[in-house]
């Protein structure tokens, strides 16, 4: 298939986002659905087409000396800055770009099939705004796509931007909701200060590199990563420095905080547990499969800079490490099975931005040092991974608030001989992100694992013990729901599996979580286009998996049956409890700060001052006018009479003066 | 008795004394307007007086205290037709009552 | 005549005789009245398209003059006041800016009342005032025509306003009225040190080309002209007319006001203040970026705790307008047409805002946001529509204020020293400011419980208002989609003034 056709994979969503949002209103419903899914599919179907081209053919100059180049099909130019410095829009493939598209249609394609029955309710009638709901998806994908796909900085930044709002729409679903209405409005203020930062970035990098396009800032003549390349942009900063550090740093670490903002790392994570407020499938799709990653795209996208500027990815280091932990020590006491999950998302892509942090160990050129850029290949593998088993999470757990019509487990509970296909699914989607072989997590988070122990034994003990983490809380809940005790039924109907079209999907995606450890990733999405030979070290492998098993075991032992344990422990340790359940009050450091600072503090003295001061000042200046006019108009009473006497008086005294001046 | 220039001009003086003073003191419309009649005829006489006594040979004098007594006729009919329509809007021909226009 | 063979002349002559016909109208005759408003404002978006083509066609065609279209006609022979007209990228999108927003105007005043047709009188007159500005490029034609736009304003505003419509009329009127006698102040100046060798001139490009005026009257008429223009364009701290006079302005005169008599202040300060006195703007110009640096973050944060829907959109306005004359005044193409597309996008997308706002409050009698709620539900394309108008407020890829915001911040960006870097960062979080109002509003308007019941029965936009906003809408996301072609047009014509300010320093 012509890459070319990576066209029609933008354009069919956008086109149906126009098509569903303004003809869709006066059709059926269901049919809007359908159409919605029918374009999905045809997108998927040539995304995959161009993604297997891309990776298996050899005829379209993307294979050149056995190094996979990014080949850019259509690149018009605009918005010119300068004759110069120019934002084009175009579609460039390489290898992380196609896999993403493979990610991006396959989750799309699923939660477009899945919400057929999601958006309805027990008497399949389509919920109210079923065609909108389709536009905005329609819209989230093609945002998605055009991101990553893009040929520059700029690119990005826009699709940056429009996953924004998509995401902003689909969490704001449910509008009449003031939660809803709430979290949208926080998801995209929060991501919109990341994006500040990450305008600024670019703004620094261009100005000194003159240019946005990754052919000049990271790729290399022969169309792959370069870090020969990405060091003469360095370069170009002139070694000038701000506060102390070079001003690229700073440029990195902006853009870095940009992507920190979309992909939720600590501080910038608190949006995500509330964007839980939208429909479960937008969860699967945007907050735990694709737009959260967007982050970690950013990074990947400019990993050759990141290398060469070895201060901003430590940073990204740290950074990501800290919020590994941090989400998952809170995603262990979570009531709300969408909020755990969503924490486990955030401590999930922490592990991808701590990998591609690690990738360039010793803190030299990777190629020089024995880094190889495995970190860099895990990444990207396990965000591959992470996407398929989280949407598959995510979809069993909209298919359990389905059934049960609630997010708290306490709700729950028992549910394994209720639902046997979504606690079969759930349950492989736990083993594959506990990293529990064959399933697809533990190749790729062993990747990851492996890639830490090589900056350091420190770092790897670290991520290995938030593995194990991992495990204990995904079994948690998968217990907490399936087991624990028996379910009592609260609702008319007795929970069930969903209708089809909501249980193929996580067929699929719960096949795909089983085999997606085989695809053959080191060979494919490599930083520089050449094969990485890689080799399972027992070692870190055998102990990863140890790690994971104890944490299953704690599980079990905790919430398989109803028992007095968990309990206990939350009363011995209330206050660390009661701070993990609060997410160690970072929402309310937040809400102080907006609300007390810059509400209080800020906005309400300036619009009294606007008021009072500036207007103030001018009505000052009327009124005084109008009294000084008011005081002489006295003079100009309307009485002819007075006027006389003022005449009089006056001719009289001109008389004695011509008088008395004639006389001397 | 010769009437000189002088016994004219006295009682002219005199009358254009009241008419000033009604003119200011006066509230009523009509006192004003006679006052002002009072001032108009005092400067007609000097008219005549000034052209009798000083250029005898001539009728310029007369003729503009001609035209001043035409004007002031028209004037008076219309200062009339005035203040009959005030006061049949207002009902009143006192001018300190009379605000309705002023700002 | 020769200047009748000049399109240009008929961007005057159309709004004229457009308030020739509504005179004929009779009062009643409410379908005649729309009919003329209507076919006057259609010729005048014929007309600036077709300007649009004539100024590609020309540039295409090698044509490199700085004016295209130019034809002088000696009006007072003694002060050598002519009407010069000719036109530049600049005014050319203005001039298409105004059509647009006179087009969809008419339409979102259709059911004005009471006197329709004496509304639409000033308002044509109003539009006279604003075509004739941009078309001219004599000092004094300039300013009669600034003035005639102005003064309707008053009536507008007065008989057909709301709320405190007296003191709005009467304080707007005042402070831009005393802007312009600081600017004629600054205008007589010029004119008499406009040539070194006593040849008098009005006219801005021989007045540019002379660069006679000297150095030390230039550090006096340049604050002159540019406070004349800038209290226009809402800069601080002149702008408190603006949230008062929208508040109580008519929806079609907020829109035209906002819209495009704003924008005049912008033009003005850059074709008159920057590019007769290229030597004083260098000189002084960073007391004018502190004051619009200062507007732009002070705008913004005073929006946020606006509850008066007009007033939020006056403040956004000062923090937009605020915008538009920071960039003026970082003297690179790059941040001059940013200005310009600023202008655009601000003019079409407050046009759309306060179109909204009226319909909104046609049917709600109610502007505060505390006692709506839930609009979405019920007027939900009115409530699409006030969606797209704050998405293109906050920047939104795709929609004109992004393309606008970020010409600026990269054009801003190009100076390197820290006293502009300061500024164009801190205009920079702006976008995060606005971003927190906008939504601010549309989630207490538009989403939520529908907070009155009452407003359960109220209707949709009707099809002149669909007509009116759907203008406005297709027009911003034109500009975010396409801005290179808005870029090309405008971007040359900075090169003279830029090449002036360049041989300053």
């Amino acid at each position: 298939m012509p890459l070319s056709y990576t066209i029609a994979v933008i354009a069919i969503p956008l086109l149906m986002f126009f098509f569903l949002g303004l003809a869709g209103v006066k059709m059926d419903k269901k049919l809007t659905g359908v159409l919605g899914v029918i374009g999905m599919l045809i997108t998927t179907v040539i995304a995959y087409g161009v993604a297997l081209t891309y990776f298996f053919g050899s005829d379209q100059g993307q294979v050149a000396d056995g190094v996979r180049q990014a080949v850019v099909v259509f690149n018009p130019d605009w918005l010119s800055f300068t004759k110069t410095l120019v934002v084009r829009m175009g579609i460039m493939l390489d290898p992380i770009a196609a896999m993403m598209l493979i990610v991006i249609t396959t989750v799309s394609l699923m939660v477009h099939l899945y919400s057929l029955g999601y958006m309805c309710d027990h008497h399949g009638h389509a919920e109210k705004g079923f065609q909108r709901y389709y536009a905005f998806l329609a819209l989230f994908t093609f945002s998605m796509l055009g991101l990553v796909v893009a040929t520059n900085l700029f690119q990005i930044f826009i699709f940056f931007e429009m996953v924004g709002l998509s995401s902003y729409l689909l969490i704001g679903f449910y509008y009449q909701s003031p939660a809803a209405v709430h979290a949208s409005k926080k998801a995209f203020i929060v991501t919109r200060l990341a994006d500040l930062f990450f305008l600024l970035g670019i703004m620094i990098l261009s100005y000194y590199t003159g240019t946005f396009d990754f052919d000049q800032l990271v790729f290399g003549p022969n169309g792959a990563n370069s870090l020969e390349v990405a060091q003469s942009a360095i370069a170009t900063g002139g070694g000038a420095t701000f506060l102390g550090c070079s001003v690229m740093a700073w440029a990195l670490t902006f853009i870095f905080i940009g992507g920190a903002g979309k992909s939720a790392m600590y501080p910038l994570h608190i949006w995500l547990p509330d964007a839980m407020e939208g429909p479960t499938p937008v969860s699967a799709l945007i907050h735990a499969a694709t737009m959260v990653v967007a982050g970690v795209f950013l990074v990947a996208r400019l990993f050759p800079l990141y290398v060469i500027e070895q201060g901003a990815m430590e940073i990204i280091c740290v950074v990501g490490a800290f919020t590994a932990f941090y989400a998952a020590a809170i995603a262990c006491v979570q009531s709300d099975i969408k909020r755990a999950l969503a924490f486990s998302t955030v401590s999930q892509i922490a592990f991808m931005m701590t990998s591609l942090a690690v990738s360039s160990a010793d803190g030299g050129l990777i190629e020089i040092h024995g880094g190889h850029g495995l970190g860099f290949m895990a990444s990207m593998f396990h965000l591959f991974t992470h996407a398929m088993f989280k949407a598959l999470l995510f979809l069993c757990a909209g298919a359990i608030i389905h059934a049960v019509h609630s997010n708290e487990n306490s709700k729950m509970h028992g549910l394994h001989k209720y639902m046997p296909i979504t606690s079969i699914a759930f349950l492989i989607g736990c083993l594959a992100i506990a990293g529990i072989p064959p399933f697809a997590g533990f190749w790729s988070k062993d990747e990851i694992l492996v890639a830490c122990y090589a900056k350091g034994t420190g770092w790897g003990i670290w991520m290995s013990m938030v593995a194990g983490m991992t495990a204990f809380y995904m079994f948690r809940i998968y217990f907490l729901i399936f087991h624990w005790k028996k379910h009592e039924v609260h609702t008319e109907h007795a929970p069930s599996d969903q209708p089809w079209t909501m249980t193929l999907p996580l067929i699929i995606l719960a096949t795909i979580s089983i085999v997606a450890g085989f695809v053959p990733a080191h060979d494919l999405v490599t930083w520089d286009g050449k094969e990485l030979h890689t080799q399972l070290n027992w070692t870190v492998a055998g102990s990863s998996v140890l790690i994971a098993c104890i944490g299953i075991g704690l599980a079990f032992k905790m919430y398989y049956k109803e028992n007095e344990l968990p309990d206990k422990l939350q009363a011995r340790f209330s206050g660390l409890w009661e701070a993990a359940y609060r997410r160690f009050y970072m929402d309310e450091l937040y809400q102080f700060i907006t609300h007390k600072v810059i509400f209080q503090g800020i906005c309400k003295p300036i619009a009294k001052f606007d008021r009072g001061i500036i207007d103030g000042f001018f009505n000052l200046l009327a009124s005084v006018t109008g009294s000084a006019a008011y005081g002489i108009r006295r003079l100009q009473n309307g009485s002819i009479q007075s006027y006389v006497y003022v005449y009089l008086v006056g001719a009289l005294a001109l008389a004695v003066i011509t008088m008395v001046c004639v006389l001397i | 008795m010769n009437l000189t220039l002088l016994m004219y001009l006295v009682p002219s003086l005199v009358m254009f004394g009241c008419g000033v003073y009604g003119f200011l003191t006066r509230k009523n419309m009509i006192a004003i307007m006679i006052s002002l009649e009072l001032m108009l005829n005092s400067v007609d006489i000097n008219f005549v007086v000034f052209n009798r006594y000083l250029f005898p040979g001539q009728m310029d004098g007369m003729f503009f205290t001609l035209f001043a007594i035409a004007i002031a006729a028209a004037e008076t009919a219309l200062a009339l037709a005035i203040i009959i329509n005030v006061f049949r809007v207002a009902r009143k021909v006192d001018i300190n009552e009379l605000t309705k226009l002023k700002f | 005549m020769e200047i009748f063979s000049n399109i240009l002349i008929y961007f005057v002559i159309v709004p004229v005789l457009t308030l020739a016909g509504l005179a004929l109208c009779s009062n009643k005759g409410i379908k005649a009245i729309r009919t003329v408003a209507v076919a006057g404002a259609s010729v005048l978006v014929a007309l600036a398209i077709y300007l649009v083509y004539l100024f590609l066609q020309a540039r295409g065609a090698g044509d490199t003059s700085e004016m295209i279209l130019r034809t002088d006609v000696t009006w007072f022979a003694p002060f050598n006041i002519k009407l010069a007209l000719g036109v530049d990228g600049i005014s050319v999108v203005m001039i298409l800016l105004s059509a647009f927003i006179v087009f969809a105007g008419v339409f979102a005043s259709w059911k004005m009342n009471p006197l329709p047709k004496q509304f639409f009188l000033w308002f044509y007159l109003l539009s006279t005032g604003v075509f004739g500005f941009f078309i001219s490029i004599d000092l004094f034609t300039m300013f009669m025509f600034y003035e005639v736009a102005l003064i309707p304003m008053y009536l507008l505003i007065g008989v057909w306003g709301s709320g405190s419509k007296n003191y709005s009329a009467m304080k707007l009127t005042l402070m831009l009225m005393g802007g312009s006698a600081f600017l004629m102040l600054g205008l007589i100046g010029i004119y008499f040190h406009s040539a070194a060798d006593g040849n008098l001139t009005m006219n801005v490009l021989e007045i540019a080309h002379n660069d006679a005026i000297p150095h030390q009257w230039q550090l006096w008429l340049f604050p002159l002209t540019f406070i004349g223009f800038g209290v226009l364009g809402a800069m601080f701290p002149f702008h408190t007319w603006s949230p008062d006079g929208h508040a109580s302005a008519p929806t079609a005169v907020s829109m035209l006001h906002a819209g495009v008599l704003m924008k005049l202040g912008g033009y003005g300060c850059f074709r008159i203040a920057i590019y007769l006195m290229p030597f004083a703007a260098n000189e002084l110009a960073w007391i004018f970026l502190t004051l619009t640096g200062v507007s732009i973050v002070y705008g913004a944060f005073s929006a946020c705790v606006q509850t008066d829907l007009k007033y939020i959109n006056a403040y956004s306005s000062v923090s937009h307008c605020g915008m538009v004359l920071f960039a003026i005044l970082m003297f690179n193409t790059t941040a001059m047409t940013g200005a310009v597309l600023q202008m655009l996008s601000h003019g079409l997308m407050t046009a759309l805002f306060f179109a909204l706002i009226g319909m909104i409050y046609g049917r709600t009698h109610t502007r505060d946001i505390r006692d709506m709620g839930g609009m979405m539900t019920i007027m939900p394309y009115l409530g699409v529509g006030y969606v797209v108008a704050g998405l293109a407020s906050l920047g939104l890829p795709g929609l004109s204020g992004f393309a606008a915001e970020m010409t600026i911040f990269f054009g801003s960006f190009e100076h390197s020293d820290m006293f502009h870097r300061v500024l164009t960062i801190a205009a920079t979080c702006s976008i995060v400011i606005t971003a927190v109002y906008i939504l601010r509003v549309v989630g207490k308007l538009l989403f939520g419980a529908v907070q009155n019941e009452h407003h359960r029965e109220l209707t949709d936009a009707s099809w002149e208002e669909r007509l009116s906003t759907a203008t406005l809408m297709l027009s911003v996301a034109a500009i975010g989609c396409f801005p290179n072609f808005f870029v090309n047009i405008i971007s040359d014509s900075f090169l003279p003034v830029v090449k002036a300010l360049g041989a300053m320093i």
